[in-house]
Order: structure tokens, then sequence, then C-alpha cells
């Protein structure tokens, strides 16, 4: 027997309801298009509520100096040169206005004494970039879009989880979900559909990432024919909590060291000052005179090394740690006592307590009530979670379309502007700009269509039945248990500092893996079963899994958030100029390949050596 | 150590109290305790939550009767030894388990007229605000829409005004959008004669247990209530509004210099 399900038609169908999807589905309905946005929980609650530090924009309201030229030869650099550049220079170019855009929609930022948007400091960013509310601004940017969003017309279908797309040919036709409450099938039938699903951090033990961040869109993209890109790069945010256990792996954000925070290791060692990579010394401060000094808004001064890239600053923790030089619970500490004291001095009037608190809010909740601590009088304890993905679909820079005709991708789960390493602030204006792409062209593409594409009775059924399975299984193997076993593996054989064996050894782990989870048993019903969401989601949590470990075996040098031990040094010969695809072979197989990046034009290449003393990097020779 | 948690357990036609062990370490909060039981007692016990950092709002429930979100309740902050008792929300139609049906919020707000800011005061589309004016606003838009508030709210929970009353989650979302001073719409009118703000007697508790500590009561809804008062009841307005014909919030905006 066939299975039941309802149907709900729209011109575009946005999967995922973050700040990409909602800045998708809002351009996409402001063009007139009808559209649904499909979310896997309730609306407002996606990860972009934890982005805290702040959105990325050369709007340079404190620094006259920024540009759009800069800020797109930041991010190049950040992302090592393997990133899309078409994608980095309209992201640069077109943030300060997405930002302004949120203002109108009724955001509220901070302000400069003048009264414009105030921008602070981040890891990786010359100039004061980012667009900030307190250490809140993704609530900001997710609550501003929201209620914008539903004022517009869009339908909204709340906890919601697709697990297919369903195709008509070549062309995208639909998607197939499952809702929580009831656990009754929906097919969404759309002329385009923009994935927006965020990442894929819960394939990881330590993550800043909640249940929700299983691959989806990834996966679904890769099982409808799409194919992946830079797979190898996920970001491990250098300060994530990492004491007491509970609250392992909660962000702690980039903004406390962009307010002065300094990492100091257990013997009191300010250990980022001994390791500044060759490419950044000139843009990093001598002292620590100097680095606060930046901190404050002395164009004069260059940044302190605890705001060097992320990727970098994970590694000299990791090697802290390893070396015996750690904090109690395996982290390094994060102070901001150093900087209080210092400006202190020069100001008797300094309020530390009330200074942070007005900075950092949510982080002082965060510490007081999650671990006990006021981290305006006592160190933090932090080390690296697993945070972004920098990898994903891949798609058009300019309409974020998959080689599917219909099949649109943005925000995290698609890939390309940040190339071996995002910029911490550079995700929320990515999300912004290309959500607004992706919404654009799914409306214009869907307009060009005359009819939605078919939808065929044997691929709902198909995978409606697979899904269903695990109830009906006598077997015995939990969904969490697996879950887990995964997350342990990915943690230890593919995580911060990799070897080709372990991830050998990791491949073979995942066939076992895949193993177990095809004889998964869930109990209950279908109603709100978080067994069987679980389960479920293993799929997609097991293909992006092995994705990882195939695209960095595949990449023998370190660059960026991939650090091979057995090849600790770029190799800019053989991976300089190069990007891994990922596809699904005609068996069903994963397939890899090494593909060249597109030349550069000369305009961006002279932005480039304008921020880089003249000099063009290896990469771009 | 071994701790007692006492769940709801059932959907909207029926359901029970059932009690769990599981082991509390740490700095260990409910939600963790939930977890555990999900993963090796109960795989079908039904939670929502997302950030596990009280950023999203999403694990709100009731524990020892109080309103509270799972991720942000320590277990070492409740009395040691005993049973921890943890329930849906009760001002919403449970769906199942710790889970409740809280779309109603969501149509509330879409009844909520929309920001309308005045002209951009510069050229590139852009307004000056100073951080002053901000602040009073950022305080409401700290809200994570965990609808602790409205669980709490005697007028919903108790008296089941959902039809007349927004609630407090609601009368701070009016707050802010009055409050910016970029804004040029008039939502005095619908707060008096459709959102029910007559309703709230103060009594604070929304403000208690708010876990962003926003000073609902005293902040958001006390001034709105002054401002129905303004233009409704108060004697002088009255009489300055028979003199001088009031003029529309918008004809104000279009006058200021752009």
């Amino acid at each position: 027997m066939p299975v039941e399900y309802q149907t709900h038609e729209h011109d575009v169908i946005v999967i995922g309801a973050g700040g990409a999807g909602l800045r998708a589905a809002i351009e996409a309905s402001a063009s007139g298009a009808s559209v649904g946005l499909v979310c896997k929980s309730l609306l407002g609650k996606a990860h972009t509520v934890m982005a805290e530090g702040g959105i990325a924009a050369a709007l340079a309201n404190v620094d006259n100096r920024d540009n759009w030229k800069v800020h797109f030869a930041d991010t190049m650099r950040g992302g090592q040169y393997v990133n899309n550049w078409r994608m980095a220079e309209l992201h640069a170019r077109e943030a300060p206005d997405r930002v302004r855009e949120l203002e109108k929609w009724g955001a509220v930022f901070d302000r400069t004494p003048d009264g414009k948007i105030l921008q602070r400091n981040f890891g990786g960013h010359k100039y004061p970039r980012l667009a900030h509310v307190g250490d809140r601004t993704g609530l900001e940017l997710i609550r501003t879009l929201q209620d914008h969003g539903v004022h517009q017309g869009i339908n909204v279908y709340m906890e919601r989880t697709v697990i297919r797309l369903l195709k008509d040919g070549d062309r995208i036709a639909g998607a197939l979900a499952y809702d929580r409450e009831r656990g009754r099938w929906t097919v969404f039938r759309a002329k385009a559909i923009v994935l927006a699903t965020g990442g894929i951090g819960k394939a990881y033990k330590i993550t800043s990432n909640s249940w929700e961040y299983t691959g989806d869109g990834h996966t679904l993209a890769y099982d409808a024919g799409a194919e992946l890109i830079d797979m190898e790069f996920v970001q491990f945010h250098p300060t994530g909590m990492v004491w007491p256990p509970s609250v392992r792996g909660i962000l702690v954000t980039e903004g406390v060291r962009g307010e002065g925070g300094v990492l100091r290791n257990s013997k009191g060692d300010r250990f980022m000052f001994g390791d500044i990579p060759e490419n950044y010394k000139p843009q990093t401060a001598k002292d620590q005179e100097e680095g606060f000094r930046y901190v404050l808004g002395d164009k004069e001064a260059n940044r302190p090394p605890e705001l060097l890239t992320r990727d970098h600053v994970a590694r000299c923790i990791v090697r802290e740690v390893r070396e015996g030089r750690g904090s109690p619970h395996g982290g390094v500490f994060l102070e901001l006592q150093t900087f209080a004291e210092w400006f202190g001095k020069k100001n008797p009037k300094f309020n530390a307590a009330e200074h942070w608190k007005k900075k950092l809010p949510s982080m002082y909740h965060q510490f007081k009530e999650l671990g006990g601590l006021d981290i305006t009088k006592e160190a933090m304890e932090v080390g690296p979670t697993t945070h972004y993905m920098m990898g994903g679909v891949r798609v058009d820079s300019d309409s974020q379309m998959s080689r599917i005709p219909g099949l649109f991708a943005c925000g995290e789960c698609a890939a390309g502007i940040n190339g071996a390493n995002r910029l911490g602030g550079n995700s929320l204006s990515d999300l912004l700009v290309l959500g607004k792409r992706a919404g654009e062209f799914a409306a214009e593409y869907a307009k060009k269509q005359n009819a939605s594409g078919a939808i065929h009775a044997d691929q709902v059924d198909g995978a409606a039945k697979t899904a269903l399975e695990p109830f009906d299984r006598a077997t015995s193997e939990s969904p969490f248990k697996v879950q887990e076993d995964l997350q342990e593996m990915m943690q230890d054989l593919v995580g911060i500092v990799r070897k080709e064996d372990e991830m050998v050894r990791a491949l073979a782990g995942l066939k076992e893996l895949r193993a177990r989870a095809a004889k998964i048993q869930v109990t209950g019903n279908r109603e709100y079963n978080p067994g069987w969401h679980t389960a479920m989601d293993l799929h997609n949590l097991l293909t992006v899994s092995e994705a990882v470990a195939l695209a960095a075996i595949q990449r023998k040098e370190s660059r960026g958030a991939q650090f091979r031990d057995d090849y600790p040094k770029k190799d800019n010969a053989k991976f300089g100029k190069v990007n891994s695809i990922i596809a699904k072979g005609a068996n069903g197989e994963m397939q890899i390949k090494l593909e060249q990046l597109a030349p550069m034009p000369q305009e961006l290449k002279d932005a480039i050596m304008a921020e880089g003393g003249g000099v063009l990097p290896d990469e771009l020779k | 150590m071994p701790t007692t948690f006492r769940i709801w357990r059932g959907d909207a036609t029926k359901g029970e109290f059932k009690d769990y062990t599981a082991e509390a370490g740490e700095g260990m909060v409910v939600l963790d305790a939930v977890h555990q039981i999900q993963a090796t007692q109960a795989p079908d016990l039904a939670c929502r939550w997302n950030c596990k950092a009280g950023k999203c709002g999403s694990c709100s429930a009731e524990i020892n009767g109080m309103p509270k979100l799972m991720c942000m309740t320590r277990l070492d902050d409740l009395p040691p030894g005993e049973t921890v008792i943890v329930e849906p929300m009760q001002a919403f139609p449970l769906v199942k388990d710790l889970v409740t049906d809280v779309s109603w919020n969501y149509e509330v707000k879409k009844r909520i007229k929309p920001f309308r800011p005045r002209k951009p005061d510069n050229a590139d589309g852009t307004w000056k605000m100073a951080q002053e004016d901000a602040d009073r606003v950022q305080e409401f838009r700290k809200c994570i829409e965990c609808f602790l508030c409205q669980d709490v709210c005697h007028v919903l929970r108790d008296h089941h005004k959902h039809p007349e009353f927004i609630g407090p989650r609601f009368l701070v979302h009016v707050a802010q959008l009055e409050m910016n001073p970029l804004d040029t719409e008039d939502r005095i009118p619908e707060l008096k004669e459709k959102q029910g703000i007559g309703y709230c007697n103060i009594t604070k508790c929304c403000t208690k247990v708010c876990p962003e500590h926003i000073t609902i009561t005293d902040n958001a809804i006390i001034p709105l209530k002054e401002r129905v008062v303004d233009q409704y009841y108060d004697p002088v307005m009255k009489l300055i509004q028979l003199v001088f014909k009031p003029r529309k919030k918008d004809e104000l905006a279009e006058t200021k210099p752009s």
C-alpha cells in the first residue's frame, strides 16, 4: 500500500529557516513568488541565534579606510586563496547594503558616538568591521528577518524535516518531509528549492552545534546528484567552553578577544605572541601595548595575536594542551583582567565589571549560570569546538544554483566563499548576501517554469518506507549509541590534527557504522519520537562524515582548517589552486576529484596585492 | 550521584508522571538529565531543545513547578537528594511529554503591526540613533521567545484569555516597536481594544521567570499602560486634542528633514 501524504505547492520552497533561509524566503517572496519555508525546529530557533560577534561588512563607520576591496582581500587571505573569488567579491561588495537593510526592517545595532552602526574588531579583519548588538548579534538578525518575513506572506511549516528531494527527470520537483508532531508525510511541490540547512557539527563529539546540524542539505543535494566542494575544511572554533562537562563545546565568542581578552597557558605565558604566521606578521601587534591600543581603536596599531585566524589560534591551543601547558580541564585560559588592569591604569574611573557586562552580556551570563564563574574577575577555560562547515553544496557564484536545475543552496550548507577557513563575522554577512541572491534567482527560475515537475509516487514511497523500517525491526541497535560512536570516531580520527592512516581507519569505521545504522530499532510510535528522528538523521551524518574524511585524505597538505600531521606544510604547487569535488558515482559510491580554480581577474589580484605589501601570494601566481 | 526525575509522559488525551534515574555529574543541567534518560531509558521521550546555552528559548518546561529553561537549570541549584519534577508548560495545549503547542504565539505576532521607520536621516538610507535610545529597545530585543512569561501569566494560564490578551511576551514586542525611535506606527488603540493590555494587573510573575532578565512589567508593560492612559483617559490631553486636532504620526514623519 502506498504511503499517505499531504501536498503543499509553492513556486519556491526554502528548506531551513536560519538567517540564510529566511533571507532567501524574504527575497523570493518580495519578487512575487509564492514561498514555503520549511524548518526543522520552531521558527526563530535556528543556529543563527548562537552567532554572537557580529556581521562583517565594510561600512567604514569606525575606520574610514575600510572598503569592499580590503574585506575581499581579508576573506581571501583567511581562506588561503582556495575560495571562490567571485563569491568573496560579491559578498564584500554587497554586505554593507544587506546590513543597512536590516536596520530598515527593525534591527537595533549598537551605535557609534555619532549615532551610526558601531563596528568591532574580529579575527582576520584588518579594520573594525563587525556590526553587532552586544554579543547577541545572531538573535537580532534572525528575529529581524523572522518578524519582517511573517508580515510578507511567507508560508512557514515548522518542525518538519525533509528526508529526500524529489526529481522529475533532471529537474527538481519537490521534497518529502515528516512532521515531528505526528510523524505524517508531506510532499512540498515546487518549481525551485533553496537549501539552507546549515552545518554538520553533530558529526563531532565536541561541538557548538545543536541536534539539528546533521548535514541534511549536504546529503539531500548529494543524494539528488549535486556536487559537494571543500568538504575537508571543517572549522574548529578556538574557544568553546571546556568545563563543566555538560557544556563542553558551547561557544565563547571571538568578541571576547576582540574586546581585549588574552589567551594564556598554565605557565601564564601569552603563547600567541610566540607563533605568528609570516603572512600575518606585518598586521600583528609587536607587544601587549600595541595590541591593546588596537582594541581601543588606535589606527596606528596592529591587532593582537589572539585575533589571528581561527584555524591558527585553534591549532596553537591544541599544541599548548598536547605539550602539557593546558588548563586543568584540558583547555587554555582566556582572561579579561590583563586588559582591564592596563586600561584601569590609564582611566582610574574605569569600572571593569560594568564594562564587560555591557560589552559581553551573554558571555557573562553563560559563564555565571552554567560555569559558576564571573568572567569579569576570573579567567575562563576554553578549547577548540567544532563550529562551522566551510564545505558544502557546489553552486554557481552569482545565482547560488547547483548543477541540478532548480536546486539552490545558500548559507553554511553551500560552499565556496570561505575557502579553507572562514573569518568570524563572515557567516552572518554571507547568509545575508548569498541568501538574498539564492532567493532572488530561485524566484526568477521558478517564474520561467510553466509548471512544477511531476511528483513520482515511487520516489515518495521508497523514501518513506525506508524511513519507517526501524519500527519493524527486531534488532536492538540504539540510534543514540550509533550517533555517539560516530561522533567519537570523527573527533578522534578526522578532527583538528589529521593523519592518513587514522582517516583511512575512519572510512572503514564509517562502513561499520553504516551497517549498524541499518539495524537500528526504534520503539514507540511516530509522534514526536526523538529516537526515530535521530535514526533518520544518521544517514546524513554518515554521508557527510565520509565526504569529510575522503576530502581530507585527498588534500595531502595543511591549509586553513585542514591540518595534516603527516603533511604539516602548505603545498602550493599541488594544492594551492585546486578544490576537491565530491559526487555520487554511477554505482552509488562516493567519488572525489580535484578541480582547478578559475583564474582571478586582475582587478581582484590588485586588491589582494594592495593589502599584501605589493606581493601576490604564491597561490595566485 | 543518582537522582530521580519525575517526568510527565503522555499526550493531550492521557498521561502520567514516570520516574527515571539519571546520574548527576558536575555542572549538569536538567536538559542533560533528560537527554541521558532519552539515550538510555526512554528513546521516545519528547522534548524540544536547540542551543543548550539559553539563547534559543526552545527547552521551556516547568521544573519543580517553576517555569524554566531546562538548559539553564543546574542540578546543583535544586534541593539536593530530592526528586526533580519536570513537566510541560501549562498555558499551552500539550503535544507530547514535555512538548507543547506554542503556535498561538506565532499567530499573535502576525497580528501586531510591523516596524515602520521614518524616512532615513542620511542619503545612504541610514539613520542616526543614540546608544541611549538603542539601550532601551535592546533590553526588549534580548527576548528569546521561550514563552515562559506567557506560561506563568495567570491571565493566560488560569483564565485562558488567549483570544483577548496577547500576553507579556508580545507586550514586550509592542514595547520595543513603540519605543524604537525610528518607528512611526501607532499601536496604542489595538493595545487597548484588541490586545487586552488592561488584563495585566502587574503581578510581575513574568519578570520573575524571564531567563533573559528583561524587566518586563516595569520597563515594557507599565509604560505601555501609561501611553494608553495618556491617549484615552488623560483630561489634559483630551483638552489639548480638542483644541489642536491631533496629527497622525505619519505626517510628523513627513515633516522631518530627511
